[in-house]
């Protein structure tokens, strides 16, 4: 279907976006790379009227890289993370995670922002920050906050964003070079939303046993969710076999999927299960 | 609304409501109607041009979006002289048959070998996964594409847009 009517805007400044969607009511929204927004008008699930698209806007597509770990401007398009050989060792998960984001088209143009906004409960953005306690600066006509990722995502499509709010930057904290981490995903076509993903990390201790580990979902919930039970298995112990196969057992008992159209919700969570099982092979492997 | 853009090497200014698609702006205002439109909600990879050298879905761009931009149709993959290495190898393979979702995978093909023209075949699959084809399975687009990486190794930079197009 063709898009609703809308306005369009394209301001050179954050100030100047925030007060056009402020001046709106909530029947603003902006565009990043309209990967997820452009469907949504097409098939008229949104009808905003007005468009502001954040193109023009200075230095949001920056990736920085330093003692506290990645910062990524909300215009980082997916294609930007995959060219950045940096982060394949500052940041290993959001690298893995994000190869398997969409096709080469999409990759183009598909920003961090945008995806963080949009909250497909199945998007691996979402997941790789709540998994890493992400904190996503924003900036509204009240200025600007910072939310931590575990209070970011409010269900599906639904984020603690004001309609008058832009994603600044996002933060991932830094990341150890001796860290073990896996990520895994299932989609039934290559670039298709996974049917689940799980990402983790754990550290190890000086006797090799996992400290701080954290594991995350998507596609089993809502909206992205953290797998507690499986840190909870993984922290204080070495993960061999017998960890590895509580933990993946931990992994299916803790998610509460529903079940959809393309998937009944026991499928979903043997799946979770079976990931976090490679996952954490992945990690442990030598 | 006006955009100021190039498409394939040729300025133009188009007036266009906000809400008008690239893809739409392309066929309908420019009469470029070698880009076609399958899905219209950037699934099927039908509308693919090429915007400043990279491959982006026209159906999930606004025209307006475009401004100061530059778009390269199939059009612009073309010259009248002869045919071009993805051509001739898209013919000797057979890389079509209703030639639908072909303006998509050309453009597609195109942005990847001008920017990897060492691409393995895993790497082409990969990339083509993007762009359903529902008549030749495949398996000769996938050929064609291998097949036409060499010219691109030579000159990475060709073809010209030159006449394509209009």
């Amino acid at each position: 279907m063709k898009l609703p009517p809308l306005d369009y805007a394209c301001p050179a400044t954050i100030a100047e976006a925030v007060a056009l969607l402020a001046a709106h009511n909530g029947e603003a929204k902006p565009i990043a790379g309209g990967q997820s927004l452009m469907p949504m008008l097409a098939f008229r699930v949104a009808s905003p009227s007005l468009l502001v698209d954040l193109r023009k806007l200075p230095d949001l597509n920056r990736i920085a890289i330093g003692d506290d770990g990645v910062r990524l401007g909300p215009m980082v398009r997916w294609r930007d993370i995959e060219d950045d050989v940096r982060l394949r060792s500052a940041q290993p998960l959001l690298a893995a995670a994000i190869e398997h984001v969409a096709h080469y088209q999409i990759r183009n143009r598909g920003t961090v922002g945008g995806s963080l906004a949009h909250a497909d409960p199945a998007a691996e953005m979402p997941g790789i920050a709540l998994t890493c306690d992400a904190e996503i600066s924003v900036m509204g006509s009240a200025g600007a906050r910072v939310i931590r990722a575990q209070d970011f995502f409010l269900g599906p499509l639904t984020t603690a964003l004001a309609t008058d709010e832009i994603i600044a930057e996002v933060r991932l904290p830094a990341w150890p070079a001796r860290r073990r981490w896996g990520f895994q995903e299932f989609s039934r076509r290559r670039g298709d939303f996974a049917l689940a993903g799980v990402a983790l990390f754990y550290d190890e201790d000086d006797d090799g046993k996992a400290v701080n580990a954290h594991a995350g979902a998507i596609g089993v919930d809502d909206r992205p969710v953290r797998l507690s039970a499986v840190e909870a298995v993984l922290n204080g112990h070495t993960v061999d076999t017998a960890t590895i196969a509580a933990a993946a057992k931990a992994a299916s008992g803790e998610v509460e999927p529903a079940d959809d159209i393309h998937a009944p919700a026991a499928y979903r969570r043997a799946l979770v299960g079976t990931l976090t099982e490679r996952a954490l092979k992945a990690a442990s492997a030598t | 609304m006006s955009a100021q853009f190039t498409v394939n090497g040729k300025a133009v200014s188009v007036e266009v409501e906000p809400r008008m698609t690239l893809a739409d702006c392309l066929r309908q205002k420019l009469r470029l109607t070698g880009t076609h439109l399958g899905c219209e909600h950037g699934v099927c990879g039908a509308c693919t041009v090429i915007v400043n050298g990279d491959a982006v879905r026209s159906c999930l761009m606004l025209a307006v979006q475009a401004e100061g931009c530059e778009v390269v149709t199939v059009e612009g993959l073309s010259n009248d002289a002869d045919l071009t290495p993805l051509q001739t190898a898209f013919r000797k393979h057979h890389a079509l048959q209703c030639g639908y979702c072909t303006p998509g995978i050309l453009t597609t093909a195109h942005a990847l070998l001008s920017e990897e023209p060492y691409c393995d075949v895993e790497r082409i699959r990969e990339v083509l996964s993007g762009n359903l084809c529902r008549c030749t399975g495949y398996v000769s687009i996938i050929d064609a594409v291998l097949e036409a990486r060499e010219a691109y190794q030579q000159a990475p930079s060709l073809p010209s847009p030159a006449s394509g197009g209009g």
